[in-house]
């Protein structure tokens, strides 16, 4: 009886083992080549497009006139929610499985280094290459790994200082001078600045903006930290006395992207850093205070323009696709003119093709396109590191400590400088 | 059952009588069928059972002795990481990270590791305030809802209300209450940054905690309640026991039962707190719960997040324990309450 007892319990992990070496198999059988990305360069065939949500409803178009251009290389559009840390998971998922499904996908630009680390990513060289002539050239380095690039720019993004132009006459060009003007601010009983503070992604962009625009760096190209000089304490500095004077209001500390247009729109802010969206909403929404009265400026720096942290996707390869030579074609559509055209006037979203910035026809359905040019062209790529996440967990933890008053601004940056070293062993 | 079934017949057995015997025999053959068939009904749900937990916790122990992978410096491409022996444990226990040059270093504030003993605090804080402030509230509701008056079903269903509403709706919820110019400071005339300073954020995380789980309590509480028989009540009246004896002499044993039931629940779901913190303060202000760290470790390597996922998982194991052994919390057998009233009678 105790026989037959083991014999079933041995049946059931008998095809247990069986189920998870079935799971096990398909992956190592596939994994094997070892060199995916020399295969399927020339395959032509259906590809999937994989992104974060539409909101603005530009893909769908897209797909469909490539598709009747291309009847027999049809793309599928594959959406994902549309929270970044969700799309990088899923795509981090993906990737392991080594789906063939996922062909082209749309990469943050924060992603790149790490993608192209892992050997996910297709290097875009020799038959693979394509045009970069007339793009940004920040957008593509945002899209290089190792002086390869491994993904086509898709569209942009670079913060904005946006301003009350009833109450000022002449935007600031450096930091000092926009402190100078909150007793402007003071007399309209209003608070002066705020950028995004809260812990969380907007943080990293708005101490890398202070430290980059006061002439520092977070970390050089070896991915090591470079937050030991004057400049780059200068910097975070610039943040830390503007909380302690009140000229960055205290509930900023709270801020993210929509807290804080919804505090200058309503009026309670003089000077504000966010990004382009925020135009069509301040002129457009029927709550908003500042229809009529809003300024954009580059940000500023510690003499002249500052440095915006740049934002924006990239499309990538999958090295798992069966259909490379489709999917590179496709990586080119996007970035023609035309296409471009269409995220701008559709989407709102930056192109990538310098030449659309004074288009007057574009500039003058959205005025802050000469801006926003300014912005991108100084813009430094948030560090371009394959521990990325750990790089900005450092910068966030320690900026907002500094931000509190936890710590002092140099025991921030040295703790930041640790624990971004430590990242990489 | 599977036990059970499988015990052999207890029986007299006498090798002298042909008729025991063969009765035995067959017995015998009997059971084996049973036996027989009753493996072959329960191998698909050990199966299930090995794939869904069996398999998921032995391959997160055998990751989490395994190195994250690293940077090769000549390709810039990722490497294996090898084996880690307790490598991912030390690091978060003794806060000790592999220094760049060989051995190791403490960890920099700032690296996930040198958060684990505050977030293991913090979870058994949150832990231990909103499960005593549940308890509390939720046995007071309880009481309510066991008196006979008009309209205790509509206050019953609109005490369910808050648990009904999907957490992280309920975190979003409470987050623009607890804005800055949200409804609470505008209430009370008040200009806290509530999910920006550290105290005020575990409040507002505590509070919305207890309005959304309070129900919870009260439900089980209030089963345990409708329990006890109302002669034991009546009994006690006649001896001329006071409200208040009533209640420390008879609810409170009777109920201890659903009770203990009830808060190892609560507790267990406490120390694995997510959506609460991590959509009202994103684990700033020192809250981030263990399962926030584990989630944000898994962005930064899988392997150290295992190691992670093991050490919450063993200690929610030990907590859970302690309560089964020695605070009697029974959660196999549910008929504790009618067994101690009948003793008590």
């Amino acid at each position: 009886m105790k026989n037959k007892k083991s014999l079933a319990a041995a049946a059931s992990v008998a095809t247990l083992t069986l189920l998870l070496s079935a799971c096990g198999g398909g992956g190592s059988s596939e994994g094997g080549g070892g060199g995916a990305a020399d295969e399927g360069l020339e395959d032509r065939g259906p590809i999937t497009y994989v992104q974060g949500k539409d909101n603005s409803g530009v893909v769908r178009p897209l797909i469909e006139k490539w598709n009747e251009e291309h009847p027999d290389e049809e793309v599928t559009f594959k959406e994902q929610t549309d929270e970044a840390d969700q799309q990088h998971d899923d795509l981090v998922q993906n990737f392991q499985a080594q789906n063939a499904d996922y062909d082209v996908v749309s990469v943050d630009v924060v992603w790149t280094a790490e993608f192209a680390a892992q050997g996910w990513i297709q290097p875009l060289e020799d038959e693979m290459a394509i045009d970069t002539e007339g793009m940004l050239p920040a957008t593509v380095a945002s899209a290089t790994y190792q002086d390869t690039l491994y993904a086509a720019p898709q569209h942009s993004d670079g913060g904005i200082l946006y301003y009350r132009s009833d109450l000022i006459e002449e935007p600031p060009t450096t930091w000092d001078e926009m402190m100078e003007m909150c007793s402007i601010a003071e007399e309209n009983d209003m608070g002066c600045y705020a950028g995004q503070f809260a812990q969380y992604e907007g943080l990293t962009v708005n101490a890398s903006e202070a430290i980059n625009g006061a002439g520092g760096t977070v970390i050089n190209e070896a991915g090591e930290p470079t937050l030991d000089t004057p400049e780059a304490k200068a910097g975070l500095e610039n943040l830390v006395s503007a909380f302690e004077s009140g000229n960055i209001p205290q509930e900023a500390i709270t801020y993210t992207e929509e807290e804080g247009r919804i505090a200058f729109q309503e009026g309670n802010l003089l000077f504000h850093r966010n990004w382009p969206y925020v135009y069509n909403l301040a002129t457009t929404e029927e709550s908003s205070q500042v229809k009529d009265s809003l300024g954009m400026a580059p940000l500023p720096g510690a003499d002249g323009s500052g440095a915006s942290s740049l934002g924006g996707h990239s499309l990538a390869i999958s090295v798992y696709s069966d259909n490379k030579a489709t999917a590179r074609d496709f990586l080119e559509f996007i970035t023609q003119e035309e296409q471009q055209r269409f995220y701008v006037t559709q989407g709102s979203l930056a192109p990538v093709l310098e030449s659309l910035y004074e288009d007057p026809e574009l500039v003058e359905q959205l005025p802050y396109l000469p801006v926003l040019r300014e912005s991108i062209e100084t813009a430094v790529p948030r560090p371009v590191t394959p521990f990325y996440p750990a790089v900005t967990t450092a910068i966030q933890e320690n900026a907002y400590a500094a931000l509190q008053g936890e710590k002092s601004v140099d025991q921030a940056l040295t703790d930041m400088a640790a624990s971004i070293s430590q990242a990489g062993s | 059952m599977a036990t059970r079934l499988a015990m052999p017949p207890k029986g007299k057995k006498d090798p002298n009588s042909k008729l025991h015997h063969q009765a035995a025999e067959s017995a015998d053959r009997r059971a084996a069928a049973k036996n027989k068939w009753a493996s072959i009904l329960i191998a698909p749900t050990l199966i299930l059972l090995g794939i869904v937990i069996v398999y998921p916790i032995i391959s997160g122990i055998v990751m989490s002795f395994q190195n994250d992978s690293g940077l090769d410096p000549d390709t810039g491409l990722f490497t294996d990481g090898g084996f880690a022996g307790f490598g991912n444990y030390t690091g978060w226990i003794l806060q000790q990270c592999p220094a760049p040059g060989g051995g190791t270093v403490a960890c920099p504030p700032g690296t996930l590791e040198s958060q684990f003993w505050n977030a293991t605090g913090i979870t058994f804080f949150f832990a231990a305030v909103t499960v005593t402030l549940e308890t509390i509230i939720g046995f007071w509701m309880a009481l309510i809802m066991a008196r006979t008056f008009r309209g205790r079903g509509l206050v019953r269903a609109a005490v369910l209300v808050p648990w009904a509403i999907p957490t992280a709706v309920t975190a979003k919820l409470w987050f623009f209450i607890f804005a800055f110019q949200g409804i609470a400071n505008e209430l009370f005339n008040t200009s806290i940054l509530w999910t920006g300073s550290e105290w005020p954020a575990k409040w507002a995380i505590i509070i919305a905690d207890v309005w959304k789980t309070t129900p919870f309590m009260a439900l089980l509480i209030l089963a345990g309640l409708q329990m006890i028989p109302g002669d034991v009540y009546e009994a006690a009246k006649v001896d001329g026991a006071s409200t208040w004896q009533r209640f420390r002499y008879i609810t409170l044993p009777l109920v201890k039962p659903a009770l203990m039931v009830a808060v190892l629940f609560r507790v267990l779901d406490a120390l694995r707190m997510y959506d609460l913190p991590a959509i009202l303060t994103g684990g700033a202000n020192g809250t981030t719960t263990l399962s926030i760290l584990v989630v944000n470790q898994i962005r930064q390597g899988f392997n150290s997040a295992a190691a992670l996922s093991t050490l919450t998982f063993i200690i929610i194991f030990i907590v859970a324990f302690i309560f089964v052994r020695f605070l009697g919390a029974n959660v196999s057998e549910g008929s504790g309450v009618i067994k101690k009233a009948k003793v008590i009678k």
